[in-house]
């Protein structure tokens, strides 16, 4: 399987977030909550503060490196949790049929007609604001493509011999979907599941930002753009780079995805000579 | 001595890979008269569908013409314009293709796309168009054409779809009729029928026929004359019967030893299917025409 | 078609009374009553004489079958409910902005498509050249940045900066104000469709027809306007449906960052003040708009491919 130009700037970008985000304890020159010192706040960027200083004085580089930790933790975590919610309903929905798959298929019709962004919004409204909502909310929202597309694909691989194969050898049906549908579906699945991470860390910024997400002090890139908003005028920096450090995480992940969906789909069509 | 209607002469065509010219018809040279059936026959990856192609001009990167001629009625079409050659299209040299479901727009009503090759090359209007189209659809002997005019490709069957085919390209009857595997994707008897369909229609409107297949038996029930293609050369050109009767080209008898004959072990003992003995050579191996040496047990 | 088009209608139906049943079992059946959540705020706990006042006003008190039936018998009767700030009646409070975010939505898709639409078609027609090269690069981008922090600094640039354009609110409804707001809520529909164009029109220009169309003689352009066009249009329309989902929940945020008032940010709004009643009628009426323009979307489409009637 050759991997194109995206898949690998795609992997770099994305490597290059997470590694900022493990190592941000050590990297960041100043505590990303704690260093607040009114005394400094709203510096453009010079030698001391390379991205300058918020409202409370914080360091904006300190923050935008420790941000990773938590949008990356979100968009990793949510769509893990959708990924698996998707792949079990779909595949037992393909597998069995029946009135699971009605039962499945209708949810999977529902859910689709709900906006994601929509959904989180009702569950933060019931829930609160905060990280675990935040997970809780977008862990279930995007779970209805991966669910069909999971679906679809069991019902392809069903059909072929070498399932039935291991239905004559009686084995057991979720012996059978994990060892022989499962990794035949993987895919298409991990396709959607990068490109859904970047969706998840959009939407955590995107909650953030209107205050129902991470609360602050927390240095969510999402919520630093709020205070951004209010200092616009004054402090235009503020607001440049954590949107840029969103921008480079999401980018990362849809080139990986699209780079991964170029080499498993065989979308070359050669014509007859 | 009639002039012929196709004058292909020394025909070279070459693929880019990368930044190499890589040979796919080499040197190839045939004629065609007015009114003939001729065959090419040959392998798949042989070169012969790439040669209809460069006639109709329908070639696109990164295959081009490299070297040759191709005369029809004393013009060469590789010196015409763009617009020149798409007169000549449709009108003149017309071509059906193997997969008659992909060949026809899905969108469209198969009237309508009968009735564009009218309004296309005849400048007349949809109405009498569509008119001719329930014609054209009736001289292929599809039952109730003027129904048929109103249905999609996806509502036919493949041999009905193929005698659409026929019927748009005979429409304004042209000179030359090029079949590219026109029968390959049916079933048996629905072949049989779609092949004498062709050769009625073209007898009787003295339309000429390049007809290309990989199939011998089908070639030999259409065509007067053969031209068999082996790795991008003509190896070996014949009446039909001749070709059967006294191959000349070892590539040949091994065409025709690997058809299965019926007959009876009784009488004719036990006989073998014969391999070819060669792979279409690797076309990034072949630098100069290769022949097959004969075996030496003949 | 008359047929299919019912049928498609009607199965709105089912879909509508699944999710109102989700919306409410989300709000209702969770553990914890609103008024302690509503009074308490998270950081001390309120007066239980208050909480009690708060649950009989609003009706929490009464058992859950009956406050089912409540709700979709007003539902019936097109009441979405009282909201539990302002005590006005849902319905009217949405009613007031319906108009402004569909404006926007409108006004976000139209220059999705005025300028996705042909930046896609000519990437395909010229495939590996600057121009196919600079959309793909600007798509993917476009699908990666925030679109509010792309507002921001829109915002930032011509309205505060050059003072092209007003920063944010309706004003008077002007099109002026609607710039910004659509403009950013447009670019990830655009670089989706810009895509989907290409992809659509570079796989229709290499099918089995087109090459048919060539060898009956047809221009390139009678064969793009004959046959091309109708193709590619079906993958793009459902493109356009897809896209209309996002496009609602980003409007959304969008509607917050320009002080837009449309239901998006009456939404954001009342989730913040958690005030249910006004949340859960405006997540019904926007799932309704969405499933009206996905049928909407369909209908087109079976118009235009007549393979889809069949099934």
């Amino acid at each position: 399987m050759r991997f194109g130009f995206n898949f690998w700037l795609g992997a770099g970008l994305t490597t290059l977030v997470i590694v900022t985000g493990i190592l941000a304890p050590w990297i960041a020159p100043f505590d990303p909550v704690l260093n607040a010192d009114l005394m400094n706040s709203e510096l453009p960027p010079d030698t001391t503060f390379w991205f300058g200083t918020d409202a409370q004085g914080r360091d904006v580089l300190s923050r935008t490196l420790y941000g990773a930790q938590i949008s990356l933790t979100v968009g990793i975590v949510s769509q893990l949790v959708n990924s698996v919610i998707g792949v079990t309903l779909g595949m037992t929905a393909g597998y069995w049929a029946g009135w699971w798959d009605d039962l499945v298929s209708g949810l999977t019709n529902v859910m689709l007609a709900i906006p994601s962004l929509i959904f989180a919004l009702a569950v933060l409204a019931v829930l609160g604001p905060g990280l675990p909502s935040l997970l809780i909310a977008l862990g279930l929202t995007n779970w209805s493509w991966t669910c069909r597309i999971a679906r679809s694909s069991t019902l392809s691989v069903k059909s072929q011999a070498y399932v039935q194969a291991a239905q004559t050898l009686g084995y057991g049906d979720i012996r059978i979907m994990f060892t022989q549908i499962l990794p035949n579906i993987l895919g298409p699945i991990l396709v959607m599941a990068t490109l859904g991470m970047g969706s998840a860390v959009l939407s955590e910024a995107a909650l953030s930002f209107i205050g129902l997400g991470i609360q602050p002090p927390s240095p969510s890139w999402g919520s630093m753009l709020t205070d951004a908003r209010q200092l616009i005028q004054l402090a235009p920096w503020i607001a440049i780079f954590p949107g840029l450090a969103i921008f480079l995480t999401v980018l990362g992940f849809n080139l990986l995805g699209d780079g991964l969906r170029d080499s498993l789909d065989p979308h070359m069509r050669t014509r007859k000579p | 001595m009639k002039q012929p209607l196709l004058d292909i002469r020394n025909l070279r065509v070459g693929v880019l890979l990368g930044r190499t010219q890589r040979p796919i018809v080499n040197d190839v040279s045939f004629k065609i008269m007015p009114g003939e059936a001729y065959g090419l026959v040959g392998e798949s990856g042989s070169g012969k569908s790439v040669t209809s192609l460069a006639v109709m001009g329908l070639m696109q990167k990164p295959l081009s013409v490299l070297d040759g001629q191709i005369l029809f009625q004393g013009q060469n079409l590789l010196e015409l314009k763009t617009r020149e050659m798409r007169r000549v299209r449709g009108k003149r040299i017309a071509m059906i293709f193997q997969e008659p479901m992909t060949a026809l727009n899905p969108l469209s009503t198969i009237g309508r796309q009968i009735a564009e090759m009218y309004v296309l090359h005849q400048g007349k209007s949809w109405n009498e168009a569509r008119r001719l189209a329930i014609d054209a659809l009736a001289s292929v002997h599809v039952p109730n054409p003027d129904q048929r005019t109103k249905n999609y490709p996806h509502q036919m069957s493949g041999g009905l779809r193929q005698r659409v085919m026929i019927a748009m390209a005979l429409a304004c009857n042209p000179d030359l009729l090029i079949a590219d595997e026109p029968t390959t994707a049916l079933d048996v008897t629905v072949q049989a029928e779609v092949l004498r369909l062709i050769k009625e229609l073209c007898t009787e409107r003295g339309t000429a026929v390049l007809f290309i297949s990989h199939d011998l038996g089908v070639i030999a029930s259409v065509c007067q004359r053969v031209g068999v293609m082996y790795a991008g050369s003509l190896v070996e050109e014949n009446e039909t019967g001749a070709i059967f009767t006294s191959p000349r080209h070892a590539y040949t008898r091994g065409l025709l030893g690997a058809l299965p004959r019926l007959g009876s072990r009784s009488a004719h003992g036990r006989q073998r299917l014969v391999d070819i003995d060669s792979i279409i050579a690797d076309r990034s191996t072949l630098t100069e025409t290769r022949y097959i040496t004969p075996r030496s047990s003949q | 078609m008359f047929r299919f088009t019912i049928r498609r209608i009607l199965q709105i139906i089912p879909t509508v009374i699944v999710v109102a049943l989700i919306i409410f079992v989300i709000f209702s059946v969770v553990p914890g009553t609103f008024a302690t959540s509503l009074l308490s705020d998270g950081k001390r706990a309120a007066d239980p004489q208050l909480i009690a006042r708060l649950n009989e006003e609003l009706g929490l008190n009464k058992p859950l079958l009956e406050r089912f039936a409540t709700y979709v018998t007003n539902l019936a009767h097109f009441d979405l409910g009282t909201s539990f700030r302002s005590r006005q009646p849902v319905i009217d409070l949405i009613n007031d902005r319906m108009w402004a975010s569909l404006r926007l939505a409108i006004g976000a898709m139209f220059f999705a498509l005025s300028v996705g639409l042909p930046l896609g078609f000519f990437a395909a027609l010229k495939p590996g050249s600057v121009i196919d090269s600079a959309t793909m690069i600007g798509a993917v981008s476009g699908l990666s940045v925030p679109e509010f922090w792309l507002g921001l600094l829109l915002m930032y640039f011509f309205a505060l900066q050059l003072n092209w354009l007003p920063s944010f609110g309706y004003g008077d409804g002007s099109f002026q104000n609607l710039i910004l707001p659509a403009v950013t809520l447009g670019v990830a529909p655009l670089a989706l469709l810009a895509r989907t164009t290409r992809a659509g029109v570079l796989d229709v220009l290499n099918s089995d027809f087109v090459r048919t169309a060539h060898a009956k003689g047809m221009s390139h352009f009678k064969v793009m306007r004959w046959h091309v066009a109708r193709n590619a249009l079906v993958l793009i329309i459902t493109t356009v449906g897809l896209q209309f989902g996002s496009l609602i929940g980003q409007a959304v945020i969008i509607e917050k960052l320009f002080a837009w008032p449309g239901i998006g940010s009456l939404l954001v709004d009342s989730v913040a003040i958690r005030d249910i009643p006004v949340v859960q009628g405006t997540i019904l009426v926007i799932v309704l708009w969405f499933l009206v323009i996905n049928t909407a979307v369909d209908l087109i489409y079976a118009a235009i491919d007549p393979r889809i009637k069949q099934e």
